[in-house]
């Protein structure tokens, strides 16, 4: 049965055979980025030099070229840019992940059970998945933020909200494929709960691809939210976001370099790091692409 | 790229074309009622947002009378019941009847066929330049694969992936324009263009359509060129590339006459899925470029609460995209030789 | 109360003064950008600022607004009022014609605000001219309003735009009306064409009445980006943009700006405040009002909001103008007053958390403004830290602008906002301040009611003499200011920023484009040569 061998039921296939068998060095590089940035977000108390939201107004502290006092200068309200960009992969981040979160669980719950089930519910669900990738997305993500408000909160659900139908349309494509497997027949058949055969069975068996679409996400999620600072409906100011630190920033780009240069090259590292690792778990984990 | 939908299951042997002709059908009269219940959602959405277009438009001007605006809310039948509404502009609807933007009372197909050349013609362009590039790196590093020109290709192509698109245009903007000067900084033409000799005028076009056509492929070719790539990956695999190889063809005539035909195949695929983005364009590209797209339509009638502006443009971009999918999809039914040829064990 | 029995100024009629700077012929272009597009070329149904600054160069009023903010003649050569202030006879100039090559005359006048009248046609401004009760023909060059009662900003209202009679007279609907986006006028610039959401293009009128534009073609691009704006002022792809006073000061440094453009500053005709709810109990009492307004150092949110490119305001009208009563002291940076002034309105300190009580409850308030607007932003924040120096906690909320409108400004459930006016020629302030625009769908929505108000309000609406007139508004401000409704913060200067080659600008109190049409390109500079 050729690749199809590695999955037994009821375990988890151990991804780290998998991937530590050839590990390239754009895979690595990803990881590290991923790994960097996290711990900046982490550690962003002791890492900040200075207090992120701290004005000075004075002619002196304002729009500051980067000197060994301020790293990456000055900002038009005499904040400290490296605080705040600090501070604010920690914004990025969170915003990334937990956006992605909430569309993993929609997606899975949704995919899962209309790929298993099948028949009625998964017509239903597979028209509103149509009609939710049909909505013209910046519509719904405008009029929701329009309505509740741009709060980070607000933010994260509102991405999360719009991404899921392409992960609900990966799983539920899995889960079609593998309910006729053997080893769910067989658990069918012993009489194990539905509920049980998709959360033990099946879903750790397909979250190959559910690993590389994640990835993939949180880079996109952490693009959009920069999107939404332009438009003035991200993370609202003060609280330091890579989005809004470039969207004020742009005003300066002929003037102040530092405002746009370190928050763009900051987010362009992150999402080619989770862009990187999302394309190197793919070429691991997707068969085909096997030599 | 999401992977389009696989659905068609078996039919217990029925002969292809009854499978397909069902399929179609079913597809296309499914779309009418799609259209209808997304038409629903948006309009309620966009009545149940706190505001209204009267404010917008009349709002906080102390030399406007309250009149006005009770005016303009009776000639709009604004007051009435969110389901009337809904009604009467279905009712025109029926008749490709849009109505008048609140803004300035122009017809609302008049203002989308006023930008819609805009944007097709900037998104027409980027998608040829997208085509000629991605592909080729796309082919070259599945047949170099893990070599230099793949490692590299990859990292660059996700460059573009990876920046935000405002950032991107500024950028290309502050150098290009600004600095450098090569090319007009925003705009599609300039406003002399009338006063200038044909060829002229088209150079002058040209000009304005470099720089937003540069940052439009830059962040497209990404996702075409790995789906190209991991496409011609697969294929190389294929037995008929190794008896291809066995017979003693050249790399070159392998390469080229048998993987690519049946490696681009799939493409046409992914190709309906480019449909709505021809037509709805980049309103973060068309703000910064300063072009008069429908991207920028839609969206400045959504901050003015532009109702018949939104209704339109959304109706219209849902179609788009509902018939991409179906042309997807459909490409894929007849492109997938599972498919094509019945189950096999 | 003195009418001023004939009322006439006679301007130079036939011969037209040339400015000294004037050129007989026009040549180069200006080009001027906008974000948001113009939307209808018609002047009594224009809301936004594209399309009445464009209809300004195609039309003309029969009254318009000097230098110096006063009025003057632009159809109009001279005007008597009678003395009962019902009747304005207006005596138009001669020879004027449209841009099609009619001849302009009363007939158009009065089909203008017949048209304006008309309920059917929905002329936002209508509420500005249905004192109107007649409009007579007196002859081909004479005009005549009845009114039904005196109403001093009738001069000031003659300004609208005059369209031409032979050609919307069988036009069902005006704004659905070919001329509504192809327009035909009398004024300065003719024009020629409009591509959506690109630009609109005009060009000099060679038989305008004045004298022939010094700027032969006038070009307004639409470039919706601030940042991509600025860049191409520097660049030269526009000739003016607004300046914000962060390019004013700093990123106008540069030698590529300085060598190219000239910043010019005046006061801009608008204050920002900061407005009380007068329902709510917090705001009742008037010492509070002016606790708070001693509480706020004007001059550091003026220097550090608007980096010193303000001034103090102290009341709702124009600084500058004979309305704004210059000796209202105002409420000047003073904590200890503030203290006194709460202490007495029952609000201490009692457990020494730093928090002022009364009551049992603790003194905190929001302040809602909306989105999108830096400056108001920033003074609230500044607000914020100044007002908790004292003791009370503030809250700041930013709404969209919609929503701001819809839930917090129509239906008044707000403690404290922070917006600004834009302040018309004419200093009637009936729907911001009189009693009975708190309902009505007026715009006194912090319901401030005080009857002598009210009364003066009233008298300054149909008080022709100047003097007079504005003796009334200056007791209105003094009025006001020790009321403190509002905590009037402060005038910001408008900072155009125009090409240097293009000379003959003049800042004065009304701006600088009051003059649009002296303005000129000498022959070696010119840019545009078409």
């Amino acid at each position: 049965m050729g690749a199809h061998n590695n999955y037994r039921a009821g375990t988890r296939p151990a991804p780290t055979n998998l991937i530590l068998g050839k590990m390239n060095k754009r895979l690595i590089f990803g990881i590290m980025v991923i790994f960097i940035m996290a711990a900046v977000a982490v550690f962003a108390p002791l890492l900040a030099t200075h207090d992120p939201v701290g004005i000075d107004l004075s002619v002196e502290a304002r729009l500051q070229p980067p000197s060994f006092e301020h790293l990456f200068g000055t900002d038009n309200l005499g904040r400290d840019v490296f605080s705040r960009m600090v501070y604010g992969a920690r914004i990025s981040l969170s915003v990334g992940f937990i956006a992605v979160f909430i569309s993993l669980v929609i997606g899975i719950f949704l995919g899962g059970i209309s790929g298993y089930f099948g028949k009625l519910l998964d017509i239903l669900i597979s028209r509103f998945v149509e009609v939710m990738y049909c909505f013209p997305t910046f519509f719904l993500i405008m009029l929701v933020i329009t309505f509740l408000g741009p709060s980070i909160i607000n933010v994260m659900v509102v991405i999360g909200l719009t991404s899921w139908p392409g992960l609900c349309r990966i799983v539920r494509s899995q889960f079609l494929t593998l309910r006729e497997r053997d080893f769910v027949l067989s658990a069918k058949v012993q009489g194990v709960s539905d509920l049980r055969i998709i959360f033990r069975h099946i879903l750790p068996n397909s979250m190959a691809p559910i690993y590389v679409s994640a990835t993939l996400s949180v880079g996109s999620a952490i693009l959009i939210e920069s999107a939404l600072s332009f438009l003035g409906l991200g993370v609202q100011m003060p609280t330091p976001s890579w989005g809004n630190i470039l969207t004020s920033g742009k005003n300066y780009i002929d003037y102040a370099w530092w405002l746009t240069f370190f928050p763009g090259i900051a987010i362009l590292i992150t999402v080619l790091g989770f862009n990187l690792v999302g394309e190197g778990l793919r070429e691991k984990l997707d068969p085909r692409l096997k030599t | 790229m999401c992977p389009p939908n696989d659905d068609l299951g078996t039919h217990k042997g029925r002969p292809y074309e009854f499978i397909m002709k069902t399929y179609i059908l079913k597809r296309l009269l499914l779309i009418v009622p799609m259209i209808i219940g997304i038409s629903f959602i948006m309009f309620i959405i966009m009545h149940l947002a706190p505001g209204d277009p009267a404010s917008m438009r009349y709002g906080l001007n102390p030399d406007i009378s309250d009149s006005a605006r009770a005016r303009f809310n009776d000639m709009y039948e604004l007051d009435k019941p969110v389901l009337y509404q809904y009604v009467s502009w279905m009712k025109r609807f029926v008749r490709l009847d849009f109505g008048n933007s609140f803004i300035d009372d122009k017809p609302v197909m008049a203002k989308i066929f006023s930008r819609l050349p805009a944007t097709l013609f900037l998104q027409g362009l980027s998608l040829i330049v997208i085509l000629c590039i991605a592909i080729p790196i796309g082919v070259i590093a599945a047949v170099k694969r893990n070599k230099p020109f793949d490692k590299i290709t990859t990292v660059l192509v996700f460059i573009g992936y990876a920046m935000p698109s405002f950032w991107l245009a500024l950028l290309a903007i502050y150098f290009f324009g600004f600095k450098l000067g090569w090319f007009p900084i925003s705009g599609m033409d300039s406003w002399y263009t009338e006063y200038l000799d044909p060829f002229f005028r088209i150079k002058d076009l040209l000009w304005h359509t470099v720089l937003p056509v540069m940052a439009t492929a830059f962040t497209g070719v990404a996702a075409l060129s790995r789906y190209t790539r991991s496409s011609m990956i697969e294929v190389l695999n294929e037995n008929y590339i190794l008896t291809a190889r066995a017979k003693g063809l050249s790399e070159r005539r392998v390469v080229i006459v048998h993987a690519m035909k049946n490696a681009l195949l799939p493409l046409i695929t992914v190709m309906g899925l480019t449909l709505p983005a021809l037509v709805s364009g980049s309103f973060i590209f068309e703000t910064i470029f300063s072009w008069p797209g429908m991207g920028r339509l839609g969206y400045e009638a959504i901050l003015n609460y532009d109702y018949p502006v939104v209704m339109g443009v959304g109706v219209i971009s849902t179609f788009l995209t509902l018939f991409g999918i179906f042309i997807a999809d459909i490409m894929y039914a007849v492109v997938d030789p599972r498919i094509r040829y019945g189950k096999r064990g | 109360m003195y009418y001023i029995a004939v009322a006439s100024f006679l301007f130079l009629f036939e011969v037209s003064v040339l400015p000294e700077n004037a050129v007989n012929t026009s040549g180069d272009a200006y080009v001027s950008a906008g974000i948001a597009e113009a939307r209808i070329l018609i002047p009594f149904l224009s809301t936004d600022s594209a399309s009445s600054s464009i209809c300004s160069l195609i039309y003309n009023g029969l009254i318009k607004v000097d230098k110096d903010l006063n009025v003057a003649g632009d159809l109009a050569k001279a005007w008597e009022i009678s003395e009962d202030g019902l009747v304005i006879t207006v005596y138009l100039k001669k020879g004027v014609k449209w841009h099609d090559g009619h001849s302009f005359s009363a007939e158009d006048v009065e089909f203008t605000f017949e048209t304006i009248l008309d309920p059917g046609n929905g002329c936002p401004y209508i509420s500005g001219y249905t004192d109107i009760s007649d409009i007579n023909i007196i002859d081909p060059n004479t005009v005549q309003f009845i009114y039904s009662r005196p109403y001093a900003p009738a001069l000031l209202r003659l300004s609208m735009g005059i369209i031409p009679k032979h050609i919307f007279k069988s036009a069902k609907d005006i704004k659905n009306s070919l001329y509504a986006r192809e327009p035909i006028g009398t004024g300065p610039y003719i024009f020629k064409k409009w591509e959506s959401s690109r630009y609109i293009l005009l060009e000099a009128n060679q038989e305008y009445f004045e004298h022939v534009p010094g700027l032969k073609y006038y070009v307004h691009r639409i470039t919706p980006d601030k940042t991509v704006q600025f860049l191409e002022l520097v660049s030269g792809g526009i000739d003016s943009m607004e300046l914000n006073p962060y390019q004013y000061i700093y990123r106008s440094i540069t030698k590529e700006f300085t060598s190219q453009v000239q910043k010019y500053k005046f006061l801009d005709h608008s204050y920002v405040y900061l407005g009380y709810n007068l329902q709510d109990p917090l705001f009742k009492d008037k010492r509070v009002r002016q606790a708070i307004g001693y509480a706020i150092n004007r001059k550091e949110i003026i220097s550090s909001v608007l980096l010193g490119l303000g001034e103090i305001c102290t009341g709702p009208f124009l600084k500058g103008t004979p309305y704004y009563d210059e000796t209202v002291p105002g409420y000047g940076y003073d904590t200890k007053k503030a203290r006194h002034l709460l202490h007495e309105a029952g609000w201490r300190d009692n457990d020494a958390d730093g928090v002022l009580e009364k009551d049992g409850q603790e003194f905190r308030f929001r302040i809602v403004t909306n989105q999108g607007n830096q400056v108001r932003e920033d003074a609230a924040q500044i607000i914020q830290s100044q007002l908790s120096e004292l003791g009370i906690k503030v809250e700041i909320q930013v709404i969209a602008w919609a929503a701001f409108l819809d839930q917090f400004i129509n239906k008044k459930k707000f403690q404290a906002v922070m917006l600004g006016w834009t302040l018309p020629v004419d200093p009637d302030c009936y729907s911001v301040w009189h009693s009975e625009s708190i309902d009505n769908g007026g715009l006194n929505f912090i319901s401030y009611a005080n009857s002598e108000v009210d009364a003066l309000i009233e008298d300054g609406r149909s008080e022709f003499d100047v003097i007079n007139r504005a003796e009334i508004y200056k007791k209105i401000h003094r009025i006001i200011a020790e009321e403190s409704p509002y905590t009037f913060l402060f005038f910001p200067y408008a900072m155009p920023a125009v090409q240097k080659r293009i000379k003959g600008i003049k800042p004065a109190p009304a701006g600088i484009s009051y003059n649009f049409i002296d303005w000129y390109v000498p022959e070696d500079e010119v840019r545009y040569k078409f």
